[in-house]
């Protein structure tokens, strides 16, 4: 099993390399002529105001709260899915009830107002 | 010194060596992904003991949803980013004798008794672990009461931060 | 030469063998040489699909595209991509460098490495790993922390909001997305790639043809493509995350994005549409690699087809249509597909086939149902107004309430 892996340990070497390329040539053979006005942070043309840290609003947390438990139901359904063939027939149902109450609490999440975009 | 072990000694080297700069940097963004290289490396230790399955599942779970989660919510306060404070306690000596002597312990204690293998013994013909993994989560004699009360767990969890979060207007 | 990679790699193998090595060096070394070429493919078709694309927009948009440099225009990606590596590069001042450069590479890396896991010929495979199709779900969730770094990276207000916006997009579709990839799951009963493709005798597109769609609307948002660009669009934050990458940096997400939307082409194809499979793919694998790739292509094209017919949607009703859509169907499907599967465990398969295929539209016709339901409701409520309750206090003496 571990050579199936070592195949995708080469590739999280080996595949960075070609971007780290893509940006270590234009640093050798790119114009570098700084000066202040360039770097300055982009703001539709006018200057910068006020800090990078806006106060965001909560609704994205409340989203990543709500997939986050809907990731980890996903991952448990995984492995009963795979031994399918196994399972009797209470097996697919007691699967079932492990999707159903994180419908409800899908359902809650909706009625309290959560998945709401204000 | 076989590659495995020298791969578990270099990843395992990175893992820590992340972690000491999670709880040693002052920027909490940086530490939020320095967290993230600690997980990917707490991953790859899972494919190498071969839990292929926990590792893509610490992946997904750890550094998909958790990981995020903790970058929304450092970003959604406001200006706590940069902690100027001292970064070492005065009573530091104290701590790393105690932490060495603790080490010490532990290493002995774990190379002295007889259940200690280096090598895991291998699958016997035929077991496919992610399939017995499978019908291990929904078999009655097995963990089938632990797997609904994820289920029932999640959803308090859920309901919880729900009501932690709910502007009541 | 009917299997033309497995005989240069036995060809190799045994050259050296030839040169004593021990076998394990020669896994090692045959690993390394099979990720190289397989990056290198995949970047020199990554170059292909910008020619790709700019044609093909050009077509919906009823214009010729580039057609100046080469036969057809064929070299004008070349040209873009010279141009791009002679670009200044601009770092905005207070940006994080290590994060602001780590994040294109990221972005791009991680497209790469999701080909070690699909199989493109019989026998032409990257890895076949057991836990295929949830590697795949795990190096996306790593190309959403890579946007998150891009945004935050930028010091740049506009950057950061396009960068949340997109990753709260990213993160809502892929829930019922990896929910439709645990649908082939179920009927292959494995989640190596390998095996999924091996078991489609009859492609899953006809055993679950909402789980299909349902996974295309999901690439189709994590891809951030139009009608789902509200991160790049360019009348509101100008360019999301990226605005303040230049020159190749900007070349690697534009790239990246385009490879990733092949791979999802490709992924889809795997999933649902026999990957390699057809007629004389098992006996000559390299018509494999032509099924799988006429494959890819076609779901790129669907791809394009969808980015360039639909506008943009607003932020709340995509993620309304998410959560209170696509993630209840999807979850129906599944239970549904579960216990069909289950309750059919010994029943020959054409019977299995066109059962999967009726129960999906039966639950296609209730859905068009409902939908329809709630769309007169609110086309009701625009309609018309004084139906709609309303309730004002008036400042005076006597309160009063007017409905």
């Amino acid at each position: 099993m571990l050579n199936d892996w070592l195949f995708i340990g080469l590739m999280l070497l080996i595949a960075p390399i070609f971007p780290i390329g893509a940006i270590v040539i234009p640093s050798i053979l790119a114009p570098k002529k700084p000066n202040p006005l360039k770097s300055q942070t982009y703001e539709c043309g006018i200057e910068t105001v006020g800090d990078t840290w806006v106060q965001f609003k909560a609704q994205y947390y409340n989203f990543a709260l709500v997939f986050l438990v809907f990731d980890v139901e996903i991952v448990f359904l995984f492995p009963w899915a795979v031994a399918f063939n196994q399972l009797p027939l209470y097996g697919v149902i007691v699967g079932i009830l492990f999707i159903e109450v994180l419908v409800i609490g899908l359902v809650y999440a909706w009625r309290k107002g959560i998945l709401e975009w204000f | 010194m076989s590659p495995l072990q020298l791969i578990f000694i270099l990843v395992s080297a990175i893992t820590l060596g992340a972690a000491l700069m999670v709880v040693t940097t002052r920027n909490m963004v940086r530490a939020a992904l320095w967290l993230v290289l600690t997980l990917f490396g707490v991953a790859i230790l899972f494919v190498l003991l071969e839990a292929g399955f926990f590792a893509v599942a610490q992946v997904i779970i750890y550094i998909g949803a958790i990981a995020i989660l903790m970058i929304f919510a450092i970003m959604l306060t406001r200006r706590i980013a940069h902690d100027p404070g001292p970064q070492i306690n005065t009573t530091w000596p104290i701590a790393a004798v105690i932490a060495l002597v603790v080490f010490g312990l532990i290493v002995f204690f774990v190379q002295g008794w007889e259940k200690t293998v280096s090598q895991p013994a291998p699958f016997p013909p035929g077991f496919d672990p992610l399939r017995e993994l499978g019908v291990a989560l929904v078999s009655a004699n097995q963990y089938l009461i632990p797997f609904e009360i994820a289920s029932i767990l999640l959803l308090a969890a859920l309901i919880g931060a729900i009501v932690i979060a709910w502007d009541k207007k | 030469m009917a299997d033309p990679v497995t005989f240069i790699g036995q060809w190799l193998e045994s050259i050296f063998a030839g040169w004593g090595l021990s076998s394990a060096w020669i896994s090692v070394i045959m690993a390394a040489l099979g990720v190289l070429v397989l990056s290198g493919s995949v970047l020199l078709v990554d170059i292909l699909l910008v020619w790709v694309e700019r044609k093909v927009v050009a077509r919906f948009q009823d214009r010729l595209g580039p057609n100046r440099l080469g036969p057809f225009g064929l070299f004008q990606p070349i040209a873009d991509v010279i141009k791009l590596l002679l670009k200044e590069d601009i770092t905005p001042q207070g940006a994080d460098k290590f994060v602001y450069n780590l994040a294109p590479i990221l972005a791009l890396a991680t497209v790469i490495i999701l080909w070690a896991v699909i199989p493109i010929s019989v026998t032409v495979v990257g890895s076949t790993i057991n836990v295929g199709a949830l590697y795949i779900v795990a190096v996306g969730a790593i190309g959403t922390l890579a946007i998150i770094m891009a945004g935050w990276a930028s010091n740049n207000k506009y950057a950061l909001l396009g960068a949340f916006r997109m990753v709260a997009q990213m993160i809502s579709y892929e829930v019922p997305m990896v929910i439709a990839i645990l649908i082939p799951v179920i009927l292959a009963k494995s989640m190596s790639l390998a095996d999924i493709v091996a078991s489609q005798s009859v492609w899953y597109i006809v055993l679950a043809p909402i789980a299909a769609v349902v996974f295309l609307i999901g690439a189709q948002a994590e891809l951030g493509r139009a009608p789902f660009d509200l991160s790049e669009a360019e009348s509101e934050i100008v360019a999301g995350f990226h605005i303040e990458y230049t020159g190749m940096k900007f070349g690697l997400f534009y790239a990246g994005e385009l490879l990733h939307a092949l791979t999802f082409g490709g992924l889809f194809a795997t999933f649902f549409l026999g990957g390699w499979r057809g007629w004389g793919a098992e006996t000559y694998p390299i018509l494999g690699i032509g099924y799988f790739f006429i494959k890819a292509m076609f779901m790129y094209w669907v791809i394009m087809w969808i980015k360039y017919s639909f506008p943009r949607v607003r932020i709340d009703q995509m993620l309304n249509f998410c959560w209170k859509f696509l993630t209840p169907l999807i979850l129906t499907v599944l239970s549904i597909t579960a216990i069909l599967d289950k309750l059919m465990s010994g029943v020959p398969y054409w019977i299995y086939v066109l059962v999967m295929l009726f129960s999906n539209l039966v639950i296609l016709y209730f859905v068009y149902q409902a939908v329809g339901r709630y769309a007169r409701k609110e086309r009701q409520k625009v309609a018309d107004p004084e139906k709609v309750q309303v309730n004002f206090r008036v400042r005076s003496s006597t309160p009063s309430q007017a409905s």
